[in-house]
């Protein structure tokens, strides 16, 4: 099943890094967006995929009894789920703040932090 | 405590009196100099403590490791050399300290300053205590960033930040040169320790790094000691009050230069290249800086440049390597510390009290000042090398060293006695003219310094008579075991004021009537110079402006080039790149996978969730609206979270699918508010590149975990989780232990990050969203503007 | 939103999530659950109450701000790292005690105050986004 997998995954990257390379903000968070997930699937393969057999030990066990799917990417991928929500909503409201101060979704004309015009910095002490 | 511990102590109580000196002077005014002159004084005491057991030939050692997996050490030692530096710096800074107290007297900042010198006052002290060579450089840049605020104390003037800037880059820039020469030392003899080093010295000499580190060591100390052609930031820095000049620029901080030639003397001296390279510059600058002082008509510059010349006398006494050379260099170091700062004092005394230090403006002031006048004279009688001041036997000892017959020792005789006469009528272009002649008017009334600003320079004017007067005690306790310490053998001083006829008193002789022809024809020779500088043209000086605004010319245009401001060019690099790091080690090291081979049944429910995960991404790219781009986005979103259900993971799902959720409501919640179109409006031949790298990206990708997955996995983690999850953690969901348990200092890392989140988007959500906001951070806006900002605040 | 449908199956919609959301939470050790999955539900309970009934209902309802709620989460997860200083264990080792109250064993842990913790945060935290969000269309 990995080779699928591999395929899906870089097929999302695909889309996210395009999306992202757009000048549009909205654009660019909805690559955003997609990356997480991206990454998530690259790191879900990483741990090799089993069907159906959720990394639980059964009442009674102190091991699992059969080979179950790997926990440790599962551990990973739960928190960066968060955490990239997190991230994405924090981008989302500043892209709306800076649409509502510069009036510009595109990033050619946002320039406030360096502007186009910015000439030599003083000459003295 | 033990004298170990207390001298650790003891190096520690500068910088607490600079943390007490603001509030201190808040408290007492211009009197607080009063408690902190306290300090430099215990200091004096307690190094003086060692006197006795340093002439017996004893060192005091202590200190702790610092790191001791790269061998360093927090060590401090202090043998002949350090102890008579311990005692001038604590001695003269107990002096310069009352000095500034009646000499910044009222001043708003007299606190700031005053810690600003007890804070360089400890730097220079560690750095003439340490014994490791890291200790050494961390104090050795002390001393540069003090005296970069000392010297910019008047920081409104343009003039003082430049000096200020200038010395930083010029001593600091230094010191990164003596890092490196250093170090090169440390990996040629293996040790970190100026006390160890000394007996390595021939190991030292014949290994291939040696005139490496050599030059290393020298552009370090040559900076420091304002040698040609690194001079320049010494006059610059005279935009300093006085105090800091008297201070910093004649008995201590240029002398940590020479210090550090005379520390290193045993380990890379008697060599050729030593002492070729010494003599060269320390001659070159002796007569450099006589010649330029007389040019000079400010009392301050004048002694500036006189001390220019006499740190290269210094250094070429150092490096000459002739019989009584380390002599000379030790008495003359000591004289020249107690009357150039006399004389600097004297300078600003003057200064302070008529309100110029133009000599060609000053005159008569032997009645008003008739105090000041004995105190300059005596001083500059020591500096003109006259008995019975201990300058006479410091220039008898130089005039010794370079009484031989072999031409580098003529020639150099030659130009010490051109130089020494000219300081001669420099010292008394100070200390006379101001006095004599007519009263002339000047900027303020001038009548006598008050006791705070005389005690100082006349306690050291005294000395310098004390010193001479008691040779043989000096000689005993100081010059002796200092001048073994230089040499790495013991060595004994007994040159006394009882004058010795020949050669050396000849030529002091010789000195004093040409000194004295000199400073009769002071005018004519100032005009001379002065053609002859205009001459020339520019000088270092004006190179470091061309060179400081070069760099900035550099790079802004760098910066220009590199960061244009652009978003997309950012973007494009930065995805280029991984592309590139991707893709380029597979093909060049033939790391590419095997052709993948796809399991021939995979179930149609699975096939047809990935189906729609990628008519999902797709969707996304060709959304025409926004409620287009959002629904697809839910669905790939999604879509993922059903495979994590099918694969084996229930948690991820759950979460996956509930984040989903919430980012297709609050996307809708602020997508709305925009009004914008998701669509890309771009021409093909710009998107066409953005899907190149895009490809890449992905093929990369792709490839990359096609090898991974086909090379065998490595379950030792696993197990590990698997095995323990419930013995040791005792639950049974494995996911949830690892995350809650093993793993837990991990998550609380990112809970933080959540929160963090939070409260960012809180307060981004909360900022009004007026155009002002961006206005007030907006660095070229017009300052009546913040002017007003700041009125309203308070 | 002024839907009557939505009013009035809200309450007890959310009343059950923001119950199993607890539940959740408390399952998670050893079936399918845990500290994020329980927040998130929770979270979405709070959203779906703030639609139907407005932001301001929804703040009034959880009492403290969204954010307080959060930083009392990280400061139980950090203490239950801290917990084992005491007993000379390395940072974030579990402890456990289990309590006979009426005859059952109650297994407690640091382990599980660190889970409620991840919960508190991710209630707070993400609450707070939604919230500020929603606040913004009333007005």
């Amino acid at each position: 099943m990995e080779p699928v997998f591999a395929l899906l995954t870089g097929l999302f990257l695909t889309v996210s890094v395009y999306l992202m390379l757009s000048k549009s903000i909205i654009r660019m968070l909805l690559g955003v967006a997609i990356l997480g997930n991206a990454v998530n699937l690259l790191l879900f393969t990483n741990g090799r995929i089993l069907r159906e057999v959720p990394p639980v030990i059964a009442a009674g066990l102190d091991v699992p009894a059969g080979p179950t799917a790997n926990p440790l990417p599962q551990a990973l991928i739960l928190t960066a789920i968060v955490i990239s929500f997190s991230f994405f909503a924090f981008l989302l409201v500043l892209a709306w703040r800076a649409y509502g101060t510069l009036g510009a979704d595109n990033t050619d004309r946002m320039r406030v932090a360096e502007p186009e015009d910015g000439g030599p910095p003083p000459s003295g002490y | 405590m033990n004298a170990a511990g207390l001298t650790l102590l003891a190096l520690c109580l500068p910088f607490l009196g600079a943390l007490a000196a603001p509030l201190l002077t808040r408290i007492l005014g211009h009197r607080a100099a009063l408690v902190l002159a306290l300090v430099p004084a215990v200091l004096f005491l307690h190094f003086a403590g060692f006197a006795a057991e340093i002439a017996a030939g004893g060192v005091v050692s202590g200190g702790y490791d610092w790191v001791p997996s790269f061998d360093v050490r927090f060590s401090f030692l202090i043998d002949g050399l350090s102890l008579t530096f311990l005692l001038l710096i604590s001695g003269i800074g107990a002096l310069i300290v009352l000095y500034a107290g009646g000499y910044l007297r009222g001043h708003p900042h007299q606190g700031r300053f005053l810690s600003f010198l007890l804070m360089f006052m400890g730097s220079m002290l560690g750095l003439v205590a340490a014994d490791g060579f890291l200790m050494l450089f961390v104090f050795w840049e002390l001393t540069s960033i003090t005296s970069f605020l000392l010297i910019g104390f008047d920081h409104h003037r343009e003039a003082a930040r430049r000096a200020a800037f200038q010395a930083l880059l010029v001593t600091g820039g230094g010191g990164l040169f003596l890092l490196a020469g250093l170090i090169l030392l440390w990996t040629i003899s293996g040790t970190t320790q100026f006390s160890l080093l000394a007996d390595l010295g021939p190991q030292v000499k014949a290994s291939p790094f040696y005139l490496a580190a050599l030059l290393l060591v020298l552009v370090g100390a040559f900076t420091k000691s304002a040698q040609f052609p690194f001079h320049f930031w010494l006059p610059n820095a005279m935009e300093a009050p006085t105090p800091v000049s008297a201070y910093l620029h004649s008995a201590t901080m240029v002398k940590a230069g020479v210090y550090l030639l005379m520390r290193l003397n045993p380990v890379l001296g008697d060599t050729a290249a030593w002492q070729t390279l010494l003599p060269l510059f320390g001659g070159l600058t002796l007569v450099a800086g006589a010649l330029l002082s007389v040019r000079q008509t400010d009392l301050k510059l004048m002694l500036a440049y006189t001390t220019m010349s006499s740190l290269g006398l210094l250094v070429l006494l150092t490096g000459i390597g002739m019989p009584h050379a380390i002599e000379a260099a030790v008495l003359y170091l000591v004289a020249h510390s107690l009357f150039k700062g006399a004389l600097f004092m004297v300078a600003g005394i003057i200064d302070h009290e008529t309100g110029t230090r133009d000599v060609t403006q000053l005159g008569g002031l032997r009645r008003a000042m008739p105090l000041t006048f004995g105190i300059a004279l005596v001083a500059a009688f020591s500096m003109g090398g006259m008995a019975p001041f201990v300058g006479f036997i410091a220039k008898e000892e130089v005039y010794a060293a370079l009484s031989s017959l072999d031409p580098r020792s003529i020639i150099l005789a030659v130009l010490a006695v051109l130089s020494n006469a000219l300081m001669f009528a420099v010292a008394f272009a100070v200390a006379l003219s101001p006095f004599i002649g007519k009263s002339v008017n000047t900027p303020k009334k001038p009548h006598e310094a008050p006791a705070l600003l005389y005690l100082g320079p006349g306690l050291l004017a005294l000395a310098g008579l004390v010193a001479a007067l008691g040779s043989t005690t000096l000689h005993r306790l100081v010059s002796s075991p200092m001048a073994s310490a230089i040499a790495g053998e013991a060595r004994m001083v007994s040159l006394s004021l009882m004058p010795h006829l020949g050669l050396p008193l000849a030529l002091s002789a010789l000195t004093a009537v040409l000194g004295i022809l000199a400073y009769l024809m002071l005018t004519r020779l100032r005009c001379a110079l002065a053609a002859l500088l205009a001459w020339l043209g520019w000088g270092p000086d004006r190179g470091f402006d061309q060179a400081v605004g070069g760099l900035v010319r550099l790079s802004f245009s760098l910066t220009r080039r590199l960061q244009n401001g652009r978003l997309d060019t950012y973007m494009t690099v930065t995805f280029a790149m991984i592309a590139i790091v991707l893709l380029v080690p597979l093909f060049l090291f033939g790391e590419l996978p095997r052709p993948p081979i796809f399991p021939a049944d995979i179930p149609l429910h699975e096939l047809a969730v990935i189906a729609i995960a990628v008519i999902g991404l797709f969707a996304v790219l060709l959304a025409a609206d926004r409620l287009t781009a959002i629904v697809s986005l839910g669905i790939q979103g999604f879509s993922v979270a059903v495979i994590f259900l099918l694969y084996g993971a229930p948690d991820l799902s759950f979460t996956q699918f509930m984040i989903e959720t919430l980012t297709v409501v609050i996307l809708a919640l602020v997508m709305t508010r925009l009004r914008l179109s998701p669509t890309d409006h771009r021409p093909f031949r710009e998107t066409l590149p953005d899907a190149a790298i895009a490809l890449a990206c992905g093929l990369g990708a792709t490839l990359l975990l096609l090898k991974v997955t086909q090379a065998p996995f490595d379950g030792v983690l696993t197990e590990f989780f698997n095995q323990y999850s419930k013995t040791i953690a005792h639950g049974a969901n494995v996911v949830n232990v690892i995350i809650v348990d093993f793993r837990g200092t991990d998550t609380l890392g990112e809970i933080a990050v959540v929160m963090i989140a939070g409260l960012a988007i809180l307060s981004l959500v909360r900022l009004g969203g007026s155009q002002r906001r961006i206005a007030d951070n907006d660095p070229d806006a017009e300052h009546d503007d913040t002017a007003g900002t700041v009125e309203a605040r308070r | 939103m002024k839907s009557l449908i939505l009013r009035t199956a809200a309450p007890p919609i959310v009343s059950l999530m923001v119950l199993f959301s607890i539940f959740v939470l408390l399952r998670g050790h050893n079936e399918p659950g845990g500290g994020f999955i329980g927040g998130l539900i929770a979270v979405a309970a709070l959203s779906i109450y703030g639609i139907a009934f407005g932001v301001e209902t929804v703040r009034r309802a959880i009492v403290f701000h969204p954010l307080a709620i959060a930083g009392a989460g990280l400061l139980l997860s950090t203490l239950s790292g801290f917990l084992s200083a005491i007993f000379h264990v390395p940072f974030m080792t579990g402890l456990w005690i289990t309590p006979v109250v009426l005859g059952v064993e109650i297994p407690l842990s640091t382990v599980m105050s660190f889970d409620i913790g991840v919960y508190l945060v991710v209630v707070g935290a993400v609450t707070s986004i939604a919230l500020s969000l929603e606040e913004r269309e009333d007005s």
